[in-house]
């Protein structure tokens, strides 16, 4: 159940409000005049994250002590839905970026947050995170991959598949089989990439996101000394959990991004382009859509910015992230359809922006725990396991 | 070293401008506040002369506005700026150029400087007419559209922006200049910066502290708006509907002959 009396507090802070509007501008003169190309052409912007990173937005959730600003969750997803307001994409990639580096601070011991942390922060190295397989994806508990005792360390085998920010990565948060089968016999590993053995097989070709890097990892026989260990031996799978929760608060936020751009781009062209002699947003068949879009846009922000707050808190609830990250994406996917269908024919051509926030919108119902696993995760908190 | 920045605070350049005619001012409700575009270029130089001098250089806002858009002006703070004095006082509603400048440099003579810079033009009244105006009142030599500063031995050393080329001017401090938008893309604020920005000082100075009492607002003003008109409407143009691609390039080329334009 939710925290009522604390929700009830949540503001938004000046710092916050800054932080956004500093990616707002960001996004607009380092992206905006490039994004039509670069999501034709499947191009990953990498020049792009060592701007983000000299200004420390990629270490926006990093502690102070770690070279990071520690600005938290609240400023975090105020960062990616303004990035996603103009490309879905490399909202992404900071979201997993910043998720993974949450994931070290939280479960890392001391020599592996202060090997990563300022890396991850100020350090221009990307983090990428490969937990699916070609068996297993939301069923996250019956990966295959697996990672032997050699010696101190361990020798890793398997094929990742989708990982985000994989080719350009500097360190993935890798999850290995280390004991018996499901969720108990799953570990994390922090591997550096350009180790032996460690190899992009390919990357993914996608509907949308196409800013953002997607890539099959090959491992095969990878040895990594005993610090490649996040956490303890059959913690990986609840690790892995846990940066998921925060993460999901990142793709609420990319959703709502992307819902926010459907709704400028809508309301722009219902006051300009005419039919029958007047503005189409005159006609209620599209002032209505608007108004709903509005609607659901509000609702979605608030449950985003909300989760954040009670992260920030210290109290996160990882009912209400996937509330959030359940609601805004089916929002973003909705409207995004609904944006299209406002523009009409023009809204079908790459012309205009919409159809890419109609291929972008998609995923954000898909990864880091589809609408399904987000409704089992909510019901569950209501019904318990029955 | 003290530098100090004029800043003003005005509405969003990329949103809709509106003036409301029953004031005869721009609309500043509703609207987002930013720093005046041209003046981060006059920062982003400020900062850069103070990265380049060292020392105990130090970085002063200068702006003249309603407090209530005290939070705006973090901005320049998070860029780099050391601190900020604020103008603010209702009585400075609605001053003209003269006005504006007049109660400006009588703060700025409180404050004290050793070089101000100044954004070239505003982005709301676009009168270019301050900076001048400005220098006048304080007594110092005015060099103006400059893309580059350099300090050495109490002179300055500056490159002013020519139609044809570049002036290189010298002159003595204390100096007002104006900057061009070729002295270097402002910086991004960083999130340590805005993160940092709140622990800063924004002093306060209101019309009695720097004694303008009779001058300043529509009563001390010199000048007076009495109408304006919005620009009219284009013609609906001339369409040609050519036979062929070459009949159409024809007709392009005799009516830009027809204009003078080619």
């Amino acid at each position: 159940m939710t925290d009522r009396s604390a929700a009830a507090r949540f503001e938004i802070t000046d710092e916050q409000r800054q932080i956004a509007a500093l990616a707002r501008e960001f996004a607009q003169k380092e992206i905006a005049p490039h994004i039509a190309a670069w999501d034709r052409e499947h191009y990953f912007p990498r020049s792009l994250y060592t701007k983000m990173d000299a200004i420390g937005l990629m270490g926006v959730l990093v502690d102070e002590r770690y070279g990071g600003v520690g600005a938290g969750y609240g400023a975090y997803a105020l960062a990616v839905e303004e990035l996603a307001r103009v490309d879905a994409g490399s909202a992404v990639t900071l979201s997993v970026h910043a998720m993974i580096g949450a994931a070290i601070a939280k479960l890392g011991n001391e020599l592996q947050r202060q090997e990563w942390l300022p890396r991850l922060s100020g350090g221009d190295t990307i983090a990428g995170f490969a937990l699916t397989e070609s068996d297993a994806g939301s069923d996250a508990g019956g990966i295959r991959s697996t990672a032997t005792r050699r010696g101190d360390g361990f020798v890793l085998r398997g094929r990742k598949q989708w990982c985000t920010n994989g080719t350009h990565a500097g360190v993935v948060m890798a999850m290995f089989r280390t004991g018996g089968v499901g969720p108990k016999g799953v570990s994390a590993f922090l591997v550096d990439p350009k180790t032996p053995g460690v190899s992009v097989e390919r990357e993914t070709e996608k509907l949308g996101i196409r800013t953002s890097n997607t890539c099959d990892l090959a491992f095969d026989d990878v040895y990594v000394g005993p610090e490649a260990l996040l956490g303890g031996e059959g913690e990986g799978f609840g690790g892995a959990m846990t940066a998921l929760q925060g993460g999901r608060i990142g793709i609420a936020a990319q959703a709502v991004g992307i819902l926010a751009a459907c709704l400028d781009a809508s309301v722009k062209f219902a006051q300009e382009r005419m039919a029958f002699g007047k503005p189409i947003g005159a006609y209620e068949g599209v002032s209505f859509k608007i108004a709903r879009m509005a609607t659901d846009l509000e609702a979605a922000r608030l449950l985003v910015y909300r989760a954040a707050a009670l992260a920030d808190a210290g109290t996160p609830s990882p009912t209400l992230a996937s509330q959030a990250k359940f609601f805004a994406s089916t929002a973003a996917r909705t409207h995004a359809s609904e944006a299209l269908q406002i523009h009409g024919g023009y809204g079908f051509t790459t012309e205009f922006p919409v159809e890419r926030y109609y291929r972008d919108a998609k995923i954000t119902e898909i990864y880091e725990g589809t609408s399904e696993i987000q409704q089992i995760i909510i019901a569950r908190s209501f019904l318990g396991r029955l | 070293m003290k530098i100090v920045v004029t800043v003003k605070l005005v509405p969003d350049p990329n949103g809709e401008k509106k003036l409301d005619p029953a004031t005869k001012r721009l609309v500043r409700t509703g609207v987002e506040t930013v720093i005046n575009p041209y003046d981060e270029y006059a920062l982003e130089a400020a900062l850069q002369l103070k990265e380049r001098i060292g020392g105990d250089s130090t970085v002063t806002v200068f702006c003249m506005s309603p407090e209530s858009l005290k939070e705006s002006l973090r901005k320049a703070l998070a860029m780099g700026a050391d601190g900020a004095v604020m103008l603010s006082d209702s009585s400075l509603e609605g001053s003209d150029v003269w006005a504006s400048a007049h109660a400006m440099s009588l703060a700025l003579k409180r404050i004290g400087f050793d070089i101000l810079i100044v954004g070239g033009l505003t982005d709301d009244g676009s009168t270019g007419a301050v900076p001048g105006a400005l220098a006048e009142f304080l007594g110092v030599p005015c060099l103006t559209n400059v893309r580059k500063i350099e300090i050495a031995d109490g002179k300055v050393r500056v490159e002013r922006e020519t139609d044809g080329g570049y002036q290189e001017v010298t002159g003595s401090l204390p100096m007002l200049v104006t900057t061009a938008l070729t002295i270097g893309e402002p910086r991004y604020p960083s999130l340590k910066g805005i993160m940092g920005a709140k622990k800063k000082p924004i002093d306060m100075l209101s019309v009695a502290d720097i004694g303008a009492a009779d001058t300043v607002g529509s009563a001390g003003s010199k000048t007076e708006l009495l109408s304006f008109a919005p620009p009219p409407a284009r013609g609906a143009g001339q369409i040609v509907t050519p036979e062929d691609p070459a009949a159409g390039a024809a007709a392009i080329l005799a009516f830009l002959k027809d204009k003078k334009l080619v």
